[in-house]
């Protein structure tokens, strides 16, 4: 249902990405996400990137339109959100890597917050990396990854994976990011015999199962995911292939 | 022993309840899913001569018992919509549902889903939210009437009509689609509706206004059935608001031979069909009722 919320707080994370952290006592599991509402604009799904009892926020990369409008938001401002909606991280499950490659790390980190799992943060360069510290006041391992070097690891977030999972046992990876990253996440994990929960991303409409224009086959991102496990990616022909555009059609990734 | 099976409109149904047009059937993969989830067929999205993209976001909101959406009609046009029927149309009935402007849309549309292999057309002739679409064609019976005579003329697969609730001539364009040789009703459509947000003093969907649908509908819906058949001889299907067994059998005995299912795959789930189904059959191994055709219009009796 849908619920008018006001902004308590606004944290700059970097040069483009500011988290809103708004009064909102609804429940919600980490992985989940709700449909901010940008009057006049869009309405845009958006991962909760922090929960607790009676605040929750997300964490928006300005990148178009709606994006630079919540941008503008200033706390007491008011925005009209609902949700939350989709199955959300299952945290029962031994051992934990979690991965955030990019804006994706804003969703990783409520499960990073519950568990205090090891974390790697992926981005393009230092100036990318987000919720370091967010990260480093729950878990006692966060691992920095830059495309350029530019900060931690020299690399992707994928071969960073491999020298940690090489280095200490893990039961499970849980990630999110751009589709590429999780796509070779999920290859090094079958690979390596490790389980998997990835949170993906398709273009929405209704958010709650019923238009179905966000499947990826036959599976909507918006209420059988975002998150889904090794099983259920084996079976998405789609997954790192292509998506759905607004009309329906198939659009190829390369 | 008691048996779902029932013929409507030219169409023999393993079991009674259709996934209404526009929910989980824009691709090929998730009718399948619907299919193997205990529909006795699938309407697919409403398909255009050209790809849509329907209207800006948000185009749906939930209110209470339903909800109100603007989607306009996105779809891959009917081009494209090949590909989807290739996957489904193998796996079980698939009804193609089709919009236009004019009878000549109606007809080459309707063409083409016979080409791909649809067991009926369903003529969309009540969407309350796509300008020149939908309910602004199928509120004048002589339009209804023209419409319906040049797909009967075009295709040999049944031909469906779905109505709008939004008139008071339901049954005059009910006698349209029957006198143009329509060979069932479908009814209903969404109620036009709106959601305004007092907090930003406008209204809250992009399109402004859009359609209700879910468990706030069902009266009506069952209403309008009711109405239907009184005045007509055609097969009837009834949708608007169904969720369980008991809105099914309402519909039933309303007077609809089958029944097609939409919101409550949101708000109940995928399992809907299979749920109605169990719930259905027991209904009617109480009660006495061997078949679906046993039961449709006993409320008139």
């Amino acid at each position: 249902m849908s619920d008018v919320v006001t902004i308590k707080n606004v944290i700059e994370e970097a040069y483009d990405t500011k988290t809103f952290v708004f009064d909102w006592d609804a429940e919600a599991r980490p992985g989940q996400f709700i449909m901010i509402w940008v009057p006049g604009i869009d309405e845009i799904p958006m991962s909760i990137s922090g929960i607790s009892e009676n605040t929750k926020s997300v964490t928006v990369k300005a990148i178009g339109e709606a994006t630079r409008k919540i941008h503008e938001l200033v706390p007491g401002d008011r925005m009209r959100i609902r949700g939350p909606y989709g199955n959300g991280f299952d945290l029962d499950c031994g051992e934990k890597l979690i991965i955030g490659g990019g804006v994706g790390t804003a969703a990783i980190m409520p499960a990073v917050k519950a568990t205090g799992a090891d974390t790697i943060i992926a981005a393009r360069s230092d100036k990318d990396v987000i919720m370091e510290d967010i990260a480093s006041a729950s878990a006692e391992n966060v691992w920095i990854a830059t495309d350029d070097g530019s900060l931690g690891f020299h690399g992707n977030a994928v071969q960073l994976m491999k020298e940690k999972v090489a280095q200490k046992h893990y039961d499970c990876v849980l990630a999110c990011g751009p589709e590429v990253m999780l796509y070779f996440t999920y290859k090094a994990c079958e690979e390596l015999g490790l389980r998997c929960q990835l949170s993906m991303e398709r273009y929405m409409k209704c958010g709650a199962g019923v238009c179905g224009c966000c499947v990826m086959d036959d599976s909507r991102i918006c209420r059988d995911g975002p998150v889904f496990d090794n099983e259920k990616i084996a079976k998405l022909t789609e997954f790192g292939v292509s998506k759905r555009d607004e009309c329906g059609r198939t659009v190829k990734f390369r | 022993m008691v048996s779902l099976k029932t013929e409507v409109g030219g169409v023999i149904l393993e079991r009674p309840g259709m996934v209404a047009s526009g929910i989980m059937d824009e691709t090929g993969p998730s009718m399948v899913r619907m299919l193997e989830n205990g529909a006795g067929a699938v309407v697919t999205k409403s398909v255009g001569l050209t790809p849509n993209a329907g209207h800006a976001n948000p185009c749906f909101m939930e209110v209470t018992s339903g909800y109100v959406n603007a989607m306009g009609l996105p779809n891959p046009g009917i081009e494209l919509f090949k590909e989807e029927m290739d996957v489904a149309v193998p796996k079980g009935k698939i009804v193609g549902s089709v919009y236009g402007a004019t009878p000549e849309d109606f007809s080459s549309l309707a063409g083409r889903m016979e080409d791909y292999g649809a067991c009926a057309v369903e003529l969309n002739l009540s969407c309350p939210h796509a300008k020149g679409y939908g309910m602004e064609v199928g509120t004048d019976p002589a339009m209804v009437k023209a419409i319906v005579s040049s797909v009967k003329d075009a295709v040999s697969i049944p031909v469906w009509a779905k109505l709008t609730p939004n008139t008071h001539i339901l049954a005059d364009i009910g006698r349209a689609v029957q006198d143009a040789g329509g060979d069932a009703v479908v009814a209903i459509n969404t109620l036009k509706a709106m959601v305004i947000s007092p907090e930003f003093a406008r209204p809250v969907l992009s399109n402004k206004f859009g359609g209700l649908s879910g468990a706030a509908v069902k009266p009506v819906g069952v209403r309008a059935i009711y109405d239907l058949r009184t005045v007509l001889d055609i097969p009837l299907i009834g949708v608007g608001g169904i969720s369980d067994w008991r809105d099914a059998a309402e519909y039933i005995m309303a007077g609809a031979s089958a029944f097609q299912v939409g919101s409550a795959i949101g708000t109940v789930g995928i399992d809907v069909f299979d749920r109605i189904n169990k719930g259905l059959e027991q209904f009617m191994s109480d009660y006495g009722y061997s078949s679906i055709s046993s039961m449709v219009g006993v409320a008139h009796e």
